[in-house]
């Protein structure tokens, strides 16, 4: 049934995914993520053929039910279902039953009698995805929840790190900026962590966690509050957006001190090591917590992250939707 | 109808009269007639007790009973037949209803269901705030003529400290004392639960502990200038109760009380003991479920008697209003039909002694609000006055299982949880009211 390019794709070394869902990188094993980001290698070859498209999904019903805007997370699934030849049905909670008072497991039961086998969701709250996990058998990937996880931008930061680096261990990893209100954060400590880099975070002390520490195997990260010692020899350097509000609500005193103290920009970045990577999730607010000339520098791998999303989203996609079948 | 009970063999723990000793106690004409040993008299039905503690009814100083306005989460015959069951013979209703007890014409249609519709005693708390907004005083003395026993706006901490000053002070003069909630809200919005390690790890907004204490502080110096007494609703942290343990050195009239969800469970509740996290929207209570050192802080005050009472914070809630995500989840956990087994399950576990335990349950709540007063012979067991008596099982062990609850609120964080335990038979009025068998509370 599925494509033969996709076949030693199914496992690495012996381990089979077996997961109906993902919700974080938190309880993923070492072997299950190195399986996702060898699938991830199969399907960037298939990307870059031709013609990009194979037919393995053909039959599989891909849903995205975003309850928060998006533009590149949802377009990235789109394309990646497309590409395995899935159907894909788009919901938003606006202009749907949602916005109707339809509860989330009602939506999702919804979605599930339809047919649809895999649920691609985002939503506000943390942890709604694990609510509609319990509540359906359709798969549930968690497209971002709250302030709690983004297992799948994890890990395609993770995929493209290890594209570029080789191995991770004792590789220094600073991320910066709101790491407090950041999915982002959470999820790619884990992942980093199990694969052994060193992790940093630096932002304002409002804007860091103030009693949680992200540890895997006693590997804890570190938390720090100034950029310029934080950055010092990093391998990679990963900015996460500012929300602007985040003034508003007394967290910061203002953008221009947010901006002197920890914008990655060229003399920040010489402080890392001299070809240190430069990773941000996007949306970029370019001049906030990047300067232009970084964000769009010799060492931004931003372009690339979007790119391998598209191969890491088909990867979980197929590895779901084929355990599925089983 | 007047059948005479012997309660036979049992430890009876009447802490009010200083009693614990293997006794008898005989009822009669609706009321403890004798406690001693060796009882015979015939004709006469006889409990056996033995190994079991006879102790006297439950004094519950925090309820929610959801009637009027809310009677799709309980209602008085439901919520009052759970205490029953929990062996909660005396209890205080929180004012959170629709209409809230603001005003005499309110209290009194309130009490007239209390009258009609309640199993057991209920002492109504009437509202310091009008509609329990914060911002004007309720009808504070015709709440007192009307029969409340204390002031509260229960979830609403009174915000504005020159209308709490005044509400002290008039509360102060007419003998009643004032129950909070206390949390400054202004600190941390509306956190779902506590600011700790486990809320920045899922992702949820958090309560600081010190917005409990500095509302603990800011309303002991309120009642202090003012001369009033005030009590202490559900204190969760270790600086909660130093700052208690402060007022009462300095003989304040300050009270305190304690909910069994506090004193068995941690924040992690929340998140579960599975490998992915629950976000369990029934461990999402208000004050949250704290640290470990919160707790063992909570049972070695309780235990110090610092902490006077053990109260349920009974808040029955329906389905939708759990089932959902955890933010939008309502606050609360149904108490009444696990509380006993709980505290049972402490006993167990060396945490806590039983007798500080029963203390808790009876004559100090009876205490606080002077219900003794009220009430002659409640949370004691005095001959010829007292007319409630419960029974408890401590070696039982049983499965909590809500399915089978009285109470419209099924939303436990301890469902299918083993806890050592429970109600064997609880005497209402002097008459035997429930008899349990059974592996499931």
């Amino acid at each position: 049934m599925l494509d033969a390019p996709l076949a030693e794709a199914d496992s690495t070394h012996g381990v089979a995914w077996t997961r109906k869902d993902l919700l974080d990188t938190d309880t993923l094993t070492r072997a299950e993520i190195d399986l996702v980001l060898q699938t991830a290698r199969g399907m960037r070859e298939v990307r870059s053929r031709p013609v990009s498209k194979v037919s393995t999904l053909r039959g599989t019903t891909v849903a995205t039910l975003f309850y928060e805007q998006s533009t590149r997370t949802r377009a990235s699934f789109e394309v990646a279902a497309k590409a395995l030849g899935a159907d894909v049905v788009n919901l938003t909670a606006s202009g749907s039953s949602v916005e109707k008072g339809e509860t989330l497991i009602d939506t999702v039961s919804t979605l599930e009698a339809i047919g649809t086998d895999v649920i691609v969701m985002r939503h506000h709250r943390s942890g709604a995805p694990f609510l509609a996990a319990r509540h359906t058998s359709a798969s549930i990937i968690n497209g971002g929840d709250g302030t709690h996880a983004h297992p799948t931008q994890a890990l395609l930061d993770l995929f493209t790190m290890v594209d570029r680096l080789g191995s991770l261990e004792g590789r220094k990893v600073v991320i910066v900026g709101d790491v407090f209100h950041s999915r982002v954060a959470r999820s790619n400590a884990w992942a980093l962590l199990k694969y052994g880099a060193d992790v940093t975070f630096c932002g304002p002390p409002t804007l860091l966690p103030r009693y949680f520490v992200p540890t895997v195997d006693g590997r804890r990260c570190t938390m720090a509050t100034d950029l310029d010692e934080a950055i010092e020899d990093a391998d990679v350097v990963m900015a996460l957006r500012l929300q602007k509000e985040r003034q508003r609500h007394g967290l910061i005193p203002s953008l221009r001190e947010y901006i002197s103290r920890y914008q990655v920009n060229p003399a920040r970045l010489r402080k890392a090591k001299p070809d240190a990577l430069l990773m941000h999730p996007g949306p970029v607010n370019e001049g906030i917590e990047l300067s232009p000339e970084v964000a769009h520098g010799a060492q931004s791998l931003i372009e690339a992250q979007v790119a391998n999303g598209v191969a890491v989203r088909m990867a979980l996609l197929y590895l779901i939707a084929a355990r599925s079948r089983v | 109808m007047n059948e005479r009970l012997v309660v036979r063999g049992g430890r009876v723990i009447d802490p009010a009269r200083g009693i614990d000793g293997i006794l008898d106690v005989l009822i009669a004409d609706g009321r403890v007639v004798e406690v001693r040993p060796g009882i015979d008299v015939a004709p006469a039905r006889v409990l056996d007790a033995r190994g079991c503690i006879v102790a006297p009814g439950f004094v519950d100083l925090h309820a929610h009973l959801r009637e009027p306005g809310f009677e799709q989460k309980g209602t008085i015959a439901t919520e009052t037949g759970a205490a029953l069951r929990g062996g909660f013979t005396t209890i205080c209703a929180m004012p959170n209803t629709r209409p809230a007890p603001d005003c005499g014409p309110v209290l009194e249609s309130v009490l007239e269901r209390f009258q009609r519709d309640g199993r057991n005693r209920i002492l109504p708390i009437g509202c310091i705030t009008r509609s329990r907004e914060g911002r004007e005083l309720a009808e504070l003395a015709e709440l007192a003529a009307g029969g409340v026993i204390a002031f509260s706006d229960d979830g609403n901490p009174v915000a504005d400290p020159r209308l709490m000053r005044n509400a002290l002070a008039l509360a102060g003069a007419l003998g009643l004392p004032i129950t909070e909630h206390c949390d400054s809200p202004e600190m941390h919005g509306q956190g779902a639960m506590n600011e700790g390690a486990v809320s920045e790890r899922l992702g949820l907004s958090g309560q600081p502990a010190a917005a409990e204490a500095a509302a603990i502080a800011r309303n002991i110096e309120l009642a202090a200038a003012a001369g009033a007494r005030l009590h202490i609703a559900h204190v969760t942290t270790r600086r909660g109760i130093e700052i208690i343990a402060e007022a009462k050195q300095r003989g304040l009239p300050v009270t305190c009380e304690v909910t069994p969800s506090h004193l068995f469970l941690t924040e992690d509740a929340v998140s579960g003991d599975g490998p992915e996290p629950a976000y369990d929207t029934n461990a999402k209570i208000n004050p949250p479920l704290r640290t470990e050192a919160d707790r063992r802080a909570l049972l070695a005050a309780l235990d110090a008697g610092i902490i006077d009472a053990i109260a349920t914070d009974h808040a029955p809630h329906a389905i939708e209003d759990k089932l959902v995500e955890f933010e939008d989840a309502a606050f609360g956990i149904s108490c009444f039909e696990s509380a006993a087994s709980t505290l049972l399950t402490l006993v167990a576990r060396g945490e806590l002694r039983a007798e500080r335990m029963v203390e808790a349950l009876t004559s100090r709540p009876a205490a606080c609000f002077g219900i003794d007063r009220r009430i002659p012979g409640a949370g004691r067991l005095e001959p010829g006055v007292s007319r409630d008596v419960v029974i408890l099982d401590p070696s039982a062990e049983v499965t909590v299982d809500p399915t089978r609850w009285v109470s419209k609120g099924k939303n436990t964080p301890l469902a299918g949880k083993l806890l050592r335990g429970e109600v064997r038979a609880v005497i209402f009025d002097g008459m035997l009211a429930q008899e349990r068998e059974g592996a499931h509370v």
